[in-house]
């Protein structure tokens, strides 16, 4: 699997963008990581390589962000929230794994709790990111030609 | 005018009845024993459970007030931002209800809705003798525009944080808002790092009253930026080094009291400091703060304190009002319809990704 060692925030976002601009209508990419080791960072990136001019947010309460706008919609999940797998099902999350769009999806270990799914168009691209110092951080993803 | 509020953005299912600025009946779904119909608790974070609650909290709102559904003039419902199934429920049972009683229909912007709740009181006003409560429903709040007065409105809460210039009433500016983590946010994950369960804003508001305030130095990202911009992204970064540094501290609860009263102090002091700044540059001289957050009481503290200071007004939402409720959905709503202007056609649709200009 590929690994990027990001030395700063703002190459974290630079990552997100490159596959902004790379990205297929379709892709879902699963982002995991601790509190602090800069999912937004990266989500921010992506908004910018898509397109989006307008500012991206925490989804953590509300749950689910959407950005117009850009070359295709992104949607931002943040799954913190929901632990189990009715809350997901009630939340209406399943909805966004096959987006008209791009959807990112923080704290995707939750979906676990849906089960296993399977190889296919539309299973997520794993994403972690590890802290490795106060500025360093490892981000292994799955090669999805971006 | 009597009037049918619906709000289901969020978490919470709320219908109230508004007639002439008095709110009737203001019913959330956390606070009815729905649990004897459906034989189970409602669980929480349920987008769908919207469905299953609505009626029954319309009815109790209906019944509290003393309405009966043919005598409505009018509906309103939430329409964005908020989840989109959750949204949908209210918005679309709204057109509903104002489709079957042929009555006018408004969508509701949530944020704006906030901005006006602050003049929502809730202090009952003393009963009249010989005025039995059997034919005339008591108000539970009323809302008081005769005091309004162009104001910096803070709305702050778990999913968001923004400072808004309100000019005039239904006429308004957002100034600023959060680049990352809402204040709510801040407080929630922060106090999961010191060991608290989620959501923790309402444990460190009680745990922060026995600490103190000065005892760690935690960042205050953007006080001194000239923005009205929030970020509290590097503050909870900060408290996770922090605590990782210090671990023995959370084994003490005198020092957990210290932490919480320290993380607080570093919120609410950028949201105090930039919203007062706010007003001063833009010449108002009136606060007003909701949102979930506005129940924090060091903040409430402070906000009263820098507004004495400076001579500002200040209007806190209620406690009850802070939250997401159907009260200030109808009160704007009313606002709204009293203004001349077509109504809203019934075949609108939600806009979860609404954002308050």
């Amino acid at each position: 699997m590929p690994t990027f060692i990001s030395h700063h925030p703002a190459e974290t976002e630079a990552l997100g963008e490159r596959w902004g601009r790379a990205a297929a209508p379709g892709l879902v990419l699963a982002l995991s990581g601790d509190l602090g080791a800069g999912k937004t960072q990266l989500v921010k990136g992506l908004a910018r390589g898509l397109g989006v001019t307008m500012r991206v947010h925490s989804p953590t309460f509300t749950l689910v962000n959407e950005y117009g706008g850009g070359r295709l919609t992104l949607f931002h999940l943040d799954l913190y929230r929901l632990e189990t797998a009715a809350q997901l099902v009630s939340a209406g999350i399943e909805e966004f794994l096959s987006p008209d769009g791009v959807a990112v999806v923080e704290w995707a270990e939750r979906l676990s709790a849906l089960g296993p799914r399977g190889a296919g168009p539309g299973r997520p691209v794993a994403v972690t990111i590890e802290i490795l110092s106060e500025t360093e951080r490892k981000i292994i993803y799955d090669d999805f030609g971006a | 005018m009597t009037l049918l509020a619906l709000e289901t953005s969020c978490d919470e299912t709320s219908v109230a009845v508004i007639r002439e600025g008095a709110v009737l009946a203001n019913v959330v779904s956390s606070q009815v024993a729905l649990h004897a119909e459906y034989g189970g608790v409602v669980p929480e974070l349920a987008a769908r459970e919207h469905l299953r609650n609505l009626i029954p909290v319309a009815r109790a709102a209906l019944d509290a007030a003393g309405v009966q559904p043919g005598q409505l003039d009018a509906v309103a419902a939430t329409q964005g931002p908020g989840l989109p199934n959750a949204l949908m429920v209210g918005f679309k049972a709204g057109q509903a209800v104002a489709y079957a009683l042929g009555k006018p229909f408004v969508g509701i912007h949530h944020h704006e809705a906030h901005l006006y709740s602050p003049w929502i009181q809730t202090a009952a006003p003393a009963p009249r003798a010989g005025q039995g409560t059997e034919a005339s429903p008591v108000a539970v709040a009323f809302a008081n525009f005769a005091d309004f007065q162009p104001n910096i409105s803070l709305i702050v809460s778990g999913g968001h944080t923004m400072i808004v210039l309100v000019e005039s009433e239904l006429k308004h500016r957002v100034l600023g808002g959060t680049l990352d983590d809402a204040a709510g946010e801040c407080f929630d994950k922060t106090g999961k790092l010191m060991g608290l369960a989620y959501p923790a804003g309402p444990d460190i508001d009680r745990l922060a009253e026995q600490g103190n305030p000065a005892a760690y130095d935690f960042p205050r990202p953007l006080l001194q930026d000239a923005s009205d911009d929030f970020s509290f992204s590097g503050l909870k970064t900060a408290v996770r080094y922090f605590v990782r540094d210090h671990p023995e501290l959370l084994e003490d609860a005198r020092n957990v009291c210290d932490l919480c009263a320290s993380v607080q102090a570093a919120i609410v002091d950028v949201l105090v400091t930039k919203t007062i700044r706010a007003a001063r540059r833009n010449g108002v001289r009136c606060v007003t703060a909701s949102g979930g957050v506005t129940c924090n009481r060091a903040l409430r503290r402070e906000l009263a304190r820098a507004c004495a200071r400076e001579g500002f007004a200040l209007h806190l939402a209620d406690r009850a009002l802070c939250t997401d409720n159907a009260a200030m959905i109808g009160i704007l709503a009313e606002r709204k319809l009293m203004r001349p202007g077509p109504p809203a056609p019934l075949d609108g649709e939600i806009q979860p990704g609404w954002i308050l200009a």
